[in-house]
């Protein structure tokens, strides 16, 4: 006898067959990884199942460099994290450092810090977004945005001699003071770069693709952006209005006037839009210091920490001891620890120092706000397209020098 | 009210509330610092984020430290971050090598990948963590690289050899020995500092090494 219920389970393909998920490997040599990103996909499809990132390819151990050198050797590694703005970096460290040593750098000092950390998240907001329109299919904005980047690194250079790799800040103020004429030619430029900022604004913020490519994707409510441990734009881009410039003030941040842009929405649009507003404030910032940059000594006087100037070591007997000592052995740090956080572009960039009383770091621990943005990759693609993926990287801003330390 | 007291009040509330399980707190350059039990440091975490005087809602980072001269040898550090309140505090843990640690992570997602950088650079185990991988070394990477005992050069260097026509690995070959400038000195007011000739005073606080000379032989 037949039996027809028997028959119709063996030809239901479906309790037989199980779909495997299709597992894909992106990166870690692909464009739109913004770097060395390694990403185990798990597929359903053109569906994002899970997805698995492998980081550390770009691991150098500056953790451990650090604590085999002394504080002025370790600062230039700092360059070397987020190596879009990489003075705002050396700015948590010098932080870190004059408050276990307990100094104020001078007021020109603290001016000129907050100058050029905003030179950097402009800087950094310009590469991202454009590189992040890049992604997803506009190429003019990049075009546009970098001759303006390229303007800014001048001024880095023009500062201390570097593109890119600055080593410019120090515990105690800044290297050296600034070049003549250079207070001049920023206000020029604060005054044509909202223009530039407004042309990329024309190609992108109304623009049809771009916002299909972008809103609504990648969302993370206030609550996941909180779990995740959100800082900087991320976080406001999901409704937080949290900045450390504003909660924290560090340097002369209480004295300058600006204002936090916050999104509503928490997706890779809402990001976007706060990076572009927080650019028309950082020049707001950029003006207000180079207007009201006082005249004065640009590093800490005490010779025990910041090198002498060059003249007086050619006639002071004690100044040239200061300044072998000061590059050879180094300034000894106080037996103590601190965590010391900045608002850097991407977020929240801190130093966890712990000074054993010598010339070199015990411990130096560095907490990259890319690090946490990109542990949320997972949950932000989980049921959205490849393409998709790829928005969510680019507007989550990861530069792999911080991540992968 | 200045961000001290407010700190001082958050210090009072938190011992009054969580009692023994905070060993003590201090406070390290303004900053609070909580020392906890670390079978506790779920608890602790959850309460510091749900109650209403601190709301540190959070993490804003978990890492190791590596002390080999102290009995338990390692310390992890959490820091808090409370929104609503703009105060931060820090959390220690003193633990031993190969004790497992509860993993924070049901609490803070965040958790999760500073778990896993804590595990591969210490080799501190956490307890429950859903995929304790090595997070930022190589695929198949040997030891714990932060620890105090691992060399600054590491063990092995990778080459591409021409014969076998992929990377090999092979132990680390300097052609220049690594040159640790000693430099440190008893300018500054430092003192308590190995000099040579003084092995057989006390043992200094820093850069103490046991030589041939020492009075009774190596530590």
């Amino acid at each position: 006898m037949i039996d027809a219920a028997k028959i119709e389970e063996t030809l239901d393909v479906s309790s037989q067959t199980q779909i495997k998920p299709m597992t894909m490997n992106f990166g870690p040599q692909h464009p739109a990884a913004h770097g060395v990103l390694r990403l185990v996909l798990e597929m359903e499809g053109e569906i994002v199942e899970r997805s698995d990132a492998h980081i550390g390819l770009l691991h150098r151990g500056t953790e451990k460099l650090i604590e085999h050198k002394t504080y002025t050797q370790a600062l230039p590694y700092f360059d070397r994290l987020d190596y879009v703005a990489p003075m705002n970096q050396e700015h948590a460290f010098a932080l870190a450092v004059e408050k276990l040593l307990g100094i104020t750098p001078p007021k020109r000092a603290q001016y000129i810090r907050v100058l050029f950390s905003e030179l950097g998240r402009i800087l950094n907001h310009v590469l991202n977004i454009t590189t992040f329109a890049l992604d997803v299919g506009a190429i003019t904005p990049a075009l546009w945005g970098f001759e303006e980047r390229e303007k800014g690194m001048e001024f880095y250079e023009r500062v201390c001699g570097a593109r890119l790799h600055a080593n410019y800040f120090r515990p105690g103020g800044v290297a050296q003071d600034l070049p003549a004429g250079l207070i001049e030619d920023m206000l020029e430029w604060t005054d044509t770069f909202p223009k530039i900022l407004g042309d990329l604004e024309g190609l992108l913020t109304d623009n049809r693709i771009f916002k299909q490519r972008t809103v609504d994707i990648g969302i993370a409510t206030k609550e996941e952006a909180l779990d995740w441990g959100f800082t900087g734009p991320m976080l406001r881009g999901s409704g937080v209005a949290w900045d450390l410039r504003k909660s924290q003030p560090y340097d002369v941040y209480d004295e300058m006037e600006f204002d936090i842009p916050v999104g509503h929405t928490g997706d890779c649009y809402a990001r976007y839009l706060v990076r572009v507003a927080e650019m028309y404030e950082s020049v707001k910032i950029m003006k207000q210091c180079l207007r009201n940059m006082p005249e004065g000594p640009v590093k800490s006087d005490d010779y025990k920490v910041s090198p002498p100037p060059r003249a007086e070591m050619k006639d002071s007997m004690e100044a040239l001891i200061h300044h072998f000592k000061l590059f050879t052995e180094g300034f000894h740090v106080p037996e103590g620890e601190t965590y010391t956080a900045v608002e850097a572009p991407k977020g929240e960039f801190g130093v966890y120092l712990v000074a054993d009383g010598t010339n070199k770091p015990h411990r130096c621990y560095i907490r990259a706000p890319g690090f946490a943005h990109l542990q949320a990759l997972d949950f932000m693609s989980k049921g959205h397209m490849l393409a998709d993926l790829v928005s969510n990287i680019g507007s989550m801003d990861v530069v792999f020098g911080e991540i992968d330390r | 009210m200045s961000q001290l007291e407010a700190l001082n009040d958050l210090a009072d509330h938190i011992s009054e509330e969580l009692g023994d399980v905070v060993s003590h707190y201090e406070f390290e350059r303004d900053e609070l610092v909580l020392h906890v039990n670390p079978a506790e440091i779920c608890s602790v975490l959850q309460f510091l984020k749900s109650d209403s005087e601190c709301e540190f809602t959070q993490l804003i980072s978990v890492c190791g430290a590596d002390y080999p001269e102290r009995a338990p040898r390692f310390d992890i550090i959490y820091n808090l971050l409370s929104m609503t309140h703009n105060q931060r505090v820090r959390i220690k843990l003193a633990v031993e090598e190969g004790q497992f640690i509860p993993t924070a992570s049901k609490i803070f997602s965040t958790a999760g990948w500073f778990e896993r950088e804590t595990w591969d650079m210490y080799g501190i185990y956490f307890d429950g963590h859903e995929d304790l991988r090595r997070i930022l070394t190589d695929y198949g990477f040997n030891g714990h690289p932060l620890r105090k005992d691992f060399p600054l050069s590491g063990h092995v260097e990778l080459r591409y050899d021409e014969d076998e026509k992929r990377v090999v690995y092979e132990p680390v070959q300097l052609t220049q020995d690594y040159r640790n400038f000693d430099s440190v000195s008893p300018w500054e007011g430092i003192t308590d500092i190995q000099l040579p000739g003084d092995e057989k005073g006390t043992v200094p606080k820093h850069g103490w090494e046991p030589t041939d000379k020492t009075v009774g032989g190596a530590k």
